[in-house]
């Protein structure tokens, strides 16, 4: 589905989580990240929930006081058959945060962003179980979890 | 080594960072920690790497250089046990990226790792690989993927086959090795082996038109049996979304068939049904049924048409559109720009509707339904459509005005039925947003008003009244004081009244108020400046009794911290003040400008070299904006250069004003030079061509001003030239009475000196009692033997002469060579006249002089007259 990046950041525009599908240096993604935060923390509930920025197309969805991000590729491929096949779904983004947060809920139990902060690792296996180079490859939440629950278990 | 160990110190690490008030505190944390773990690095620390690496993570996500930890992702990726390997593989895919040199050290821990006995420890190497993987690795490591696709635990095929994608990217022949796995992947039943393996099925069919044939072939109806039986699915609840079966399935299988059925009528034929049923069934009530449905309308859309199929997407498109979720609206935006080539009129039904989004309190809503708008518009809807976006404009965010406004005057350039709509809806604009218009908008405008001759009048008493309300934009300013000093005379007048327009008062002060107002503005920048300080200049001729006001206007400059400013201030001041005779000439009307030019330059195709020579006409408006150093050059340049106007070249007379003037007020020598050594137009070609376009057109006139760019006596120089003292015109025998008095004597005595004129004064070679004729010379430099001479005739009867011929003879030593004459029909009473060219060669050079017999023959009221005569008094030199 061409998703670029993922980040969690809270209501002060801080980042907690970020995973990049593609190279950028720090320099790149700090400037990046604080772009697009001022533009979707600034936005209200009632707007949409995407924003498009530079070459990205950022849906985005907030829990509490947790901003979940996901930057998706803004542009088509323009091959004569592939009509649209990179365009992003961005409804079924705003569908894949919310499994993220269910998942994560049904990990940590209403998640917050200190479970974020203190178990970034874990935070990342999960991702790691759903999302793989920009594509997703698990959608169930048990088959996501298993992995980390199996390794719960054996520590 | 206990890994809860690691993560008390981990936790106080954060919590420190967490407890920073400023960024320097935490900067300070960071440093500590990032020196205690270098000294563990170095140390070769074996405890706590794992609780090292987590810290690291951490840290790199703070935004904070982690390089070092790079060496003990390896380190932990090649330790046995499984939590090391995950945390460093989790590393790996953080700290590192496939550019890195690391990465070479990390492909045999990869290649061990995919051929473990632990499944888990598989599914972790071909996460990373996916992820990180270069195309070196991609080579090295793709057997094992593919085997690996086949392995018996669905949650390592999934990862083999998300690996393989990026393997197949970076090196796209393998891309046939994958085919035949991938085949049999689409026919399982798990649901993460389906989704992977038709998204690397999709990115096969991207890179080779093979595989597409192939899968075309052989998956097709299998994904439609697949997406029917989601469809129709019962209650599964671990993959159910809000009573919807796996919609990312659903979504997959959709992108997919969208691939094979584009452009192929059999396979699109086989997926029809599947579609219409997921178009109708899936309920819109649901974020995950949108979705669907969302991906469902854009697979009809790109797959080979089936009318009835086609109707219900844009049905469900129109739903979305008038839904109340921001998030389904924005979205049938998107859509429908991409119905918009498949069905435009079906699109149009939703206009209404679309143009309601313009005016949406949401950005990115406006922003899609503009540019959806954009498309929309055609000739038949154009009028309707501006006029809702202008009004509109009133109304819009700040920082939505600039985008809207190029869409707007897009729109009307492109689409404009006719020249006073087009004027009327730039004007509007212009008012509400004129700050946003880029230039090139406003000089087009200035473009288009040039060539409305009819709407000149209306178009300056439209650009009065929004000037008095829309005094703060920059852009209406800019061009409203342009056409006023252009047309200021029309607004008076109320020349060219069109039906729909009221009539206006305005009186010549009420006008230069307007420049007034304008000048002084402490927004107004350079451009505005300068251009207010021509117009004044224009309108000074055209009101000659506001004529002292506006000079009074003009004198205010003079101490204007602007160079530019200052320096045309006191150059308009003199020319307003000594000047009179020629300040008419000088200020003329601009030239109708080339809209065809125009445009190609603005889309570049014209190479500006063409505007040196043929036109600085070009320049728009007067050259301001593109030169905004020299806006009077250009000025006077063009109107100067009004072509086929000889009457009217005050540049000329300039000209030569500027040759007698240097003449007198230089040494002797340079005269004498000029006069004996008949270099004197080198000499004034060095001394003029100081500044901007060569003078290749004879028109000096940019010259004189260039001159006292650089030199700061021109103002005494302009002085002189106007002093009442006729400056001396040596040795030339003028004949024939011309007073050569060369300011007084512009009047009365049309002059028409061409080239280079100012060496060698016109004579006038005949007079008779009905006909005079004028000789100008200029010489080519090369050739001092050659002498260009132009003719001009003109008529001092109250008749119409016509078949006017003018023959001329010469002695051996001399060639002649006759040019045609402008014109056969000679007006009455001076109104007119002919010019005529003659090349004549002097072989004795310097030894003898020009001279010629001539005959002219005319007819008078249809009589025959005949008129001979001799010319003698052609100055030797030439």
């Amino acid at each position: 589905m061409g998703i670029r990046f993922v980040l969690m950041v809270n209501k002060q525009g801080q980042t907690r989580l970020a995973q990049y599908y593609e190279y950028l240096t720090l320099e790149e993604r700090r400037a990046l990240e604080g772009e697009i935060v001022r533009k979707c923390l600034a936005r209200n509930e009632q707007q949409c929930s995407f924003v498009e920025h530079r070459t990205y197309k950022i849906v985005y969805r907030r829990y509490a006081s947790l901003f979940f991000l996901v930057g998706v590729d803004n542009e088509e491929v323009s091959r004569a058959h592939t009509f649209t096949i990179m365009c992003p779904n961005e409804l079924a983004i705003l569908e894949f945060i919310h499994l993220l947060v269910e998942t994560m809920d049904r990990h940590f139990g209403n998640v917050c962003e200190l479970d974020i902060m203190f178990h970034l690792e874990k935070a990342h296996f999960m991702l790691e179980e759903m999302v793989m180079n920009g594509c997703i490859v698990e959608t169930s939440k048990a088959n996501i979890l298993a992995p980390i629950q199996l390794m719960d278990k054996a520590s | 080594m206990n890994p809860f160990s690691s993560g008390t110190r981990l936790r106080d690490m954060i919590r420190a960072i967490r407890a920073c008030k400023t960024a320097a505190e935490e900067r300070a944390v960071v440093r500590k920690e990032c020196a205690s773990i270098r000294a563990a690095v170095s140390d070769n620390d074996n405890d706590y790497r794992h609780r090292n690496l987590a810290k690291l993570m951490f840290i790199h996500m703070l935004g904070y250089p982690t390089h070092f930890g790079q060496m003990e992702c390896l380190k932990l990726i090649a330790a046995p046990g499984f939590p090391e390997k995950r945390i460093g593989y989790l590393g790996l895919m953080l700290l590192l990226d496939e550019r890195q040199e690391v990465l070479m050290l990390v492909t045999n821990s990869l290649k061990q790792d995919l051929n473990h006995t632990n499944q888990y420890i598989v599914g972790l190497a071909l996460c990373a690989l996916g992820n990180i993987c270069s195309a070196e690795m991609a080579r090295d490591l793709a057997p094992e993927v593919e085997r690996l696709l086949q392995f018996r635990d669905p949650n390592v095929r999934k990862k083999a086959a998300l690996c393989s994608i990026r393997i197949v990217k970076k090196v796209p022949d393998l891309v046939e090795n994958f085919v035949n796995p991938v085949a049999s992947l689409l026919k399982e039943k798990h649901h993460g082996v389906l989704l992977t393996a038709m998204q690397l099925c999709a990115d096969l069919c991207i890179l080779s038109e093979e595989a597409l044939e192939y899968f075309k072939k052989r998956c097709t109806e299998g994904l439609v049996k697949v997406l029917k039986d989601a469809v129709n699915s019962p209650y599964a609840p671990e993959y159910d979304i809000s009573g919807i079966a796996d919609p990312f399935l659903q979504i997959r299988l959709l992108r997919l068939l969208r691939i094979l059925g584009h452009g192929d009528a059999d396979a699109s034929d086989c997926m029809n049904d599947v579609l219409a049923q997921v178009a109708t069934k899936t309920e819109s009530n649901k974020n995950a049924g949108n979705a669907i449905l969302y991906e469902c309308v854009e697979t009809i859309l790109s797959i080979e048409d089936s009318g009835g199929l086609r109707v219900l997407a844009i049905n469900i498109l129109g739903r979305f559109l008038s839904n109340r979720d921001n998030n389904i609206r924005y979205v049938a935006l998107n859509m429908l720009m991409k119905a918009i080539s498949v069905d435009g009129q079906a699109v149009q039904r939703h206009r209404a509707t679309i143009l309601e989004c313009v005016k949406d309190s949401d950005a990115s809503i406006r922003k899609r339904a503009l540019e959806l708008v954009y498309l929309l518009v055609n000739e038949s809807n154009v009028k309707p459509l501006t006029k809702e976006l202008i009004d509109y404009l009133e109304v819009s965010d700040q920082d939505f005005k600039g985008d809207l406004t190029a869409r707007i005057c897009s729109i009307v350039e492109k689409l404009s039925p006719d020249k006073l709509w087009y004027i009327d809806q730039m004007l509007k604009v212009l008012c509400e947003a004129g700050n946003y218009v880029k230039d090139e908008v406003w000089h087009a405008l200035i473009v288009v008003i040039t060539n409305a001759s009819n709407l000149h009048g209306y178009t300056v008493r439209s650009l009065y009244r929004a000037i008095q309300t829309s005094v703060d934009q920059e852009a209406v300013v800019r061009v409203a004081v342009w056409c006023i000093g252009e047309y200021g005379d029309l607004l008076m007048n109320n020349t060219g009244m069109l039906d729909l327009e009221e009539p206006i008062t305005v009186t010549e002060s009420d006008a230069v108020d307007v420049i007034e107002l304008a000048i002084k503005r402490h927004t107004s920048d350079l451009t505005t400046r300068a251009m207010c300080l021509i117009a004044l200049l224009k309108l000074s001729s055209r009101f000659p009794s506001s004529s002292q006001r506006i000079k009074d206007i003009v004198t205010q400059s003079k101490g204007s911290l602007l160079l530019e400013l200052q320096q045309r201030s006191i150059e308009f001041d003199s020319i307003i003040e000594k000047h009179q005779n020629l300040r008419a000439a000088l200020v003329e009307r601009m030239p109708v400008l080339d809209e065809a030019t125009y445009s190609g330059r603005r889309s570049g195709s014209v190479p500006a070299a063409v505007s040196t020579s043929q036109g600085n006409a070009l320049h728009l408006p007067n050259g301001v904006a593109k030169m905004a150093d020299a806006p009077l050059l250009d000025l006077l340049d063009l109107s100067v250069d009004e072509p086929a106007a000889p009457n009217s070249s005050g540049g000329n007379f300039l000209q030569d004003l500027l040759g007698a003037d240097i003449s007198s007020s230089s040494s002797q020598s340079v005269s004498g030079k000029i006069q004996a050594q008949k270099s004197g137009t080198d000499v004034l070609l060095d001394l003029l061509s100081t500044g901007s376009a060569p003078a290749q057109n004879g028109s000096s006139t940019p010259d004189i001003f260039s001159i006292s760019q650089d030199n700061k006596t021109s103002i005494s120089a302009l002085d002189s030239l106007s002093s009442p003292m006729v400056p001396p015109v040596q040795a030339s025998p003028i004949t024939g009475g011309s007073p050569m008095d060369l300011l007084d004597g512009f009047g009365p005595n049309p002059p028409v000196p061409k080239d280079n004129g100012p060496a060698h004064p016109p004579i006038v070679a005949f007079e008779s009692s009905s006909l005079k004729i004028i000789f100008n010379f200029s010489k080519e430099p090369e050739s001092p033997q050659t002498t260009l001479i132009e003719a001009n005739f003109t008529n001092k009867s109250s008749e119409v002469y016509t078949d006017f011929i003018f023959q001329a003879a010469v002695p051996k030593f001399l060639q002649l060579h006759l040019e045609p004459a402008s014109g056969n029909t000679l007006p009455s009473s001076s109104s007119g006249s002919i010019t005529q060219k003659l090349r004549v060669t002097n072989n004795q050079h310097g030894k003898k002089s020009i001279m010629m017999r001539i005959r002219i023959s005319y007819k008078l009221n249809g009589k025959d007259m005949l008129e001979e005569g001799q010319i003698s008094n052609i100055p030797r030199d030439l």
